[in-house]
């Protein structure tokens, strides 16, 4: 059981403790240097940027693309399943869930991708180890890199470009020499007087001190920097509408995508998707946070013309079990829908719906492997090879418009 | 000993026998209090050890001075038609009952006199993490924070057959409820991967075949205690980890511990939390599998865990979870909880980001350097600043002013500073209380060197 009052999952998602450890150590650069990067090193006008939404705890793919049109799908869950009214109608006898009234005008608009089916071989059931394997993309033993982590490495060992928007750094963004940067959403208020000066002294290193505590002493000299450089402008973001945490998340991302920082790569995250029981009312809740901050996002990433490069990615561990269980809710399941949004996404459906006949032991049959998504967002979106990243094998997908 | 030469545990290299003891003041117990170190260090390591985990029975003044609270009979649950007043005023008793509780629990940390019993419920509470968030009962919540305390030091299976069948738990990964039919497999699922034998030790058709071995179970909130319906219960049979029976809760859980992984897995855990963030050798873990042994004893487990070569090597430091730094200062300062402004203990569980009883998954809090953000660097400095403002700091005012660097080390029981923090303390010895909380947020105070 996931819980949704936390953003800081992937923590104890992460089986990999070494990468994090590498990455804990470099994280938090900081709203300082990414301001005065931002103002010497530019993000060119046509640079492509990535927003990974990780949804925690297994969202459930049936109910979010849902295939009404299915006799199959109302006979496996009887009381979670919508109906034709209900959904807002997509193609091929899909519909989209009734909270995503913006992700709809927004694939009405072409602006919308939505692959089906997406998963890997041989999909594993717990959170921690799939949500690993999406985020390492190494579905065949654990790997200490994330995906976006082995970009940064084989780019330019650049910390700047890629970028959490959670206290910690997910393991996406570790990579064997260069992590991400965590920024705080929240303002940092220094201490004044004689503590202020003894404070900051405590940052700096010292010869021979264990690596932990040479972490700890790290933290506090980039928490001067941060706050003395760029604490007041943390504090005021304009306040999203709605969508909790996830709109706040987004709405710093927002502002350094306006102010040209250096950051190609952004992950945010919402959690509480593990609905074993009572799952409509729940996951509608959060779909409905997940669909107004995604297109308030959007629409301020309209306006501007690097805005117009961002390109948002919204997926999760895994789908959930076809058949739903006796509280109203479904089990852990396997293949789910992969969202892609943005001005550069080329709209509509690509890979197949898995079949809800023809199932694996209760579980949908994957069509589409996430890694051919990672591979296209790294060719088409970031502009690099794939393969040193990837491994070879990959191919690209349609989603981005030429 | 140890098989390959990266592997914690092969270190040459050993910390002085006053460090060794303050880890152990530190990690099995819950700080040191002023002189404590000194005394411990003088009794020396074993003598520590046993002093630790072998508390005499006698009444231990800080238990008796710090009962549990009493919530009087289980709240009645609203009915389908309760109006919106009746809800938010029972969400509201609900949360007052949530906050008294976190308060009480560190209360009883900070006044023990032997921690070691609340440093394991800790540990547990960690281990089978349950959040109230879920839970919504404080009076649930409370009832396995008990149970943990109760059997967490003893035989391991006692406390995982009580804990597949607690109400809170029950409630947390929806086993109440988990019928015959179309079974809930959450409990099932994370009992093994997360509680007894870890990912790779099980197969899906056992997480299936055990989500029908626990059906039947319900919490009746007019008790608040489980109950089991046989004919909710599917009778089986089930073929669980190779073995076809019918199981049930009790035989389900055997079934698991009687697997190889079982021992391996937890001694993982107990390793990761109280010796080195790195794993232990296979030597090592043979070790503590052995002193586990097939009374499956949790104290016996974890005193071979402190007493491995690796628990001395220099490079095995650890980072405080939160609450364990907060409850150590409070514990030096004399200062309990309670005696904090209500929104100032708020605001420094959730800006720590660990609030005790509301875990932030199932897997529980991490471990490690994920504490060590920007951001909890300012937090620690802020909580230490209101903790010397309330807490007892009169070993260091009463001390002339040369000395009290020295005298808020003694306090805190601090190891050997660098000259980073010892230059930057000297400037604050003028201000006795920003000396503390300056001692206190340092890195030398953030792990357990």
């Amino acid at each position: 059981m996931v819980s949704s009052l936390t953003r800081r999952r992937f923590l104890t998602y992460s089986g990999g403790a070494a990468a994090i450890a590498a990455a804990a150590a470099t994280a938090s650069v900081g709203w300082a240097t990414l301001v005065s990067r931002a103002r010497t090193d530019a993000l060119p006008v046509g640079a492509g940027v990535v927003v990974m939404v990780t949804l925690y705890g297994g969202n459930d793919g049936l109910n979010t693309v849902v295939p009404v049109g299915a006799p199959a799908y109302h006979d496996a869950r009887p009381e979670l399943a919508y109906t034709e009214e209900e959904v807002h109608p997509l193609a091929d006898g899909l519909g989209l869930n009734p909270a995503m009234t913006g992700l709809k005008a927004l694939w009405d608009q072409g602006h919308l991708a939505i692959v089906r089916g997406v998963s890997y071989p041989q999909p594993d059931h717990s959170h921690f180890r799939s949500m690993d394997i999406w985020q390492t993309a190494s579905p065949a033993h654990p790997l200490p890199t994330g995906w976006l982590g082995r970009w940064l490495d084989a780019t330019g060992h650049d910390p700047l470009r890629a970028v959490s928007l959670e206290p910690v750094l997910p393991p996406m963004l570790a990579g064997a020499t260069t992590a991400g940067a965590a920024l705080p959403l929240h303002g940092l208020a220094l201490p004044t007087g004689p503590l202020a000066s003894a404070f900051e002294a405590l940052g700096q290193p010292s010869a021979g001190e264990p690596p932990p505590q040479a972490v700890a002493a790290q933290a506090i000299t980039n928490l001067h920097r941060t706050a003395r450089l760029l604490g007041p402008a943390l504090t005021h973001s304009p306040n999203p509408t709605g969508g909790g945490s996830l709109a706040a998340q987004l709405a710093v991302v927002a502002r350094c995508v306006e102010m040209a920082a250096p950051t190609q790569a952004y992950s945010v995250s919402l959690g509480g998707f593990d609905t074993h029981t009572a799952q409509r009312s729940t996951q509608q809740r959060l779909l409905t946070a997940v669909d107004q901050a995604i297109t308030e996002f959007l629409s301020r990433m309209a306006a501007t013309a690097r805005g117009r490069n961002v390109v948002v990615v919204v997926y999760s561990e895994f789908g959930r079990r076809v058949a739903a269980n006796t509280n109203q809710g479904t089990d852990h399941g396997t293949a789910g829908p992969v969202f892609v949004a943005g001005a550069p996404v080329r709209g509509g459906f690509v890979g197949a719906q898995p079949s809800l006949t023809d199932l694996d032991n209760g579980d949908l049959k994957p069509t589409t492997d996430f890694r051919d998504i990672y591979a296209t967002l790294i060719a088409d979106v970031l502009r690099t090879d794939p393969e040193p990243i990837l491994g070879p094998g990959r191919s690209t997908l349609p989603l981005v418009a030429a | 000993m140890g098989l390959a030469s990266t592997d914690v545990g092969t270190a040459t290299e050993v910390i002085t026998n006053r460090d060794a003891v303050r880890r152990l003041l530190q990690r099995v117990g819950l700080g040191p209090r002023l002189g404590e170190l000194d005394a411990a260090t003088s009794h020396g390591f074993d003598v520590t050890v046993d002093a630790l985990t072998q508390p005499a029975t006698s009444a231990d003044a800080g238990v008796a001075a710090t009962p549990v609270p009493d919530f009087g009979a289980p709240t009645p649950r609203l009915t389908k038609t309760a109006n919106v007043e009746a809800r938010q005023a029972q969400r509201r008793e609900q949360a007052a009952q949530t906050r008294q509780l976190q308060v009480w629990w560190l209360d009883r940390m900070v006044a023990v006199d032997a921690p070691f019993p609340e440093r394991m419920t800790w540990f547990w509470h960690g281990h089978f993490a349950t959040s109230v968030a879920k839970v919504r009962r404080a009076d649930l919540m409370a009832g396995q924070n008990a149970t943990q305390r109760r059997l967490g030091r003893g035989d391991f299976r006692a406390l995982a057959h009580a804990m597949i069948v607690d109400p809170a738990m029950l409630v947390w990964l929806d086993g109440g409820g988990n019928r015959l039919g179309r079974p809930n497999e959450n409990l099932a699922r994370e009992f093994m991967e997360l509680f007894t034998l870890g990912v790779g030790n099980y197969s899906e058709t056992d997480v299936r075949q055990a989500a029908r071995a626990l059906t039947g179970w319900q919490v009746d909130y007019r008790t608040d205690t489980a109950v089991f319906t046989p004919r909710a219960h599917d009778a089986g049979p089930e073929t669980m980890l190779g073995a076809p029976a019918d199981y049930d809760a009790p035989t389900f859980v055997d079934r698991v511990l009687s697997q190889p992984a079982a021992p391996r897995y937890l001694a993982q855990r107990i390793w990761t939390r109280y010796v080195a963030d790195n794993p232990p050798d296979p030597a090592t873990l043979d070790q503590l599998v052995t002193a586990y042994g097939p009374g499956h004893d949790i104290t016996a487990l974890l005193t071979a865990a402190v007493r491995t070569p690796a628990f001395r090597d220099p490079a095995s430091v650890l980072v405080k979870e939160p609450v364990l730094w907060l409850v150590a200062a409070l514990r030096a300062l004399r200062l309990r909880a309670s005696k904090l402004p209500q929104a100032v203990l708020a605001a420094t569980l959730t800006g720590l980001a660990q609030v005790p009883f509301a875990p932030p998954n199932v897997g529980g809090w991490p471990a490690g350097p994920h504490w060590l953000t920007t951001a909890a660097a300012l937090i620690r400095l802020q909580v230490a600043t209101r903790l010397t403002t309330f807490g007892d700091i009169s070993p260091v005012t009463d001390a002339a002013p040369a000395d009290r660097v020295d005298a808020t080390a003694a306090l805190l029981g601090l190891p050997t500073l660098t000259d980073r923090t010892r230059g930057a303390l000297h400037t604050l010895t003028d201000q006795p209380a920003q000396l503390v909380a300056l001692a206190l947020a340092s890195p030398e105070n953030t792990v357990s060197a």
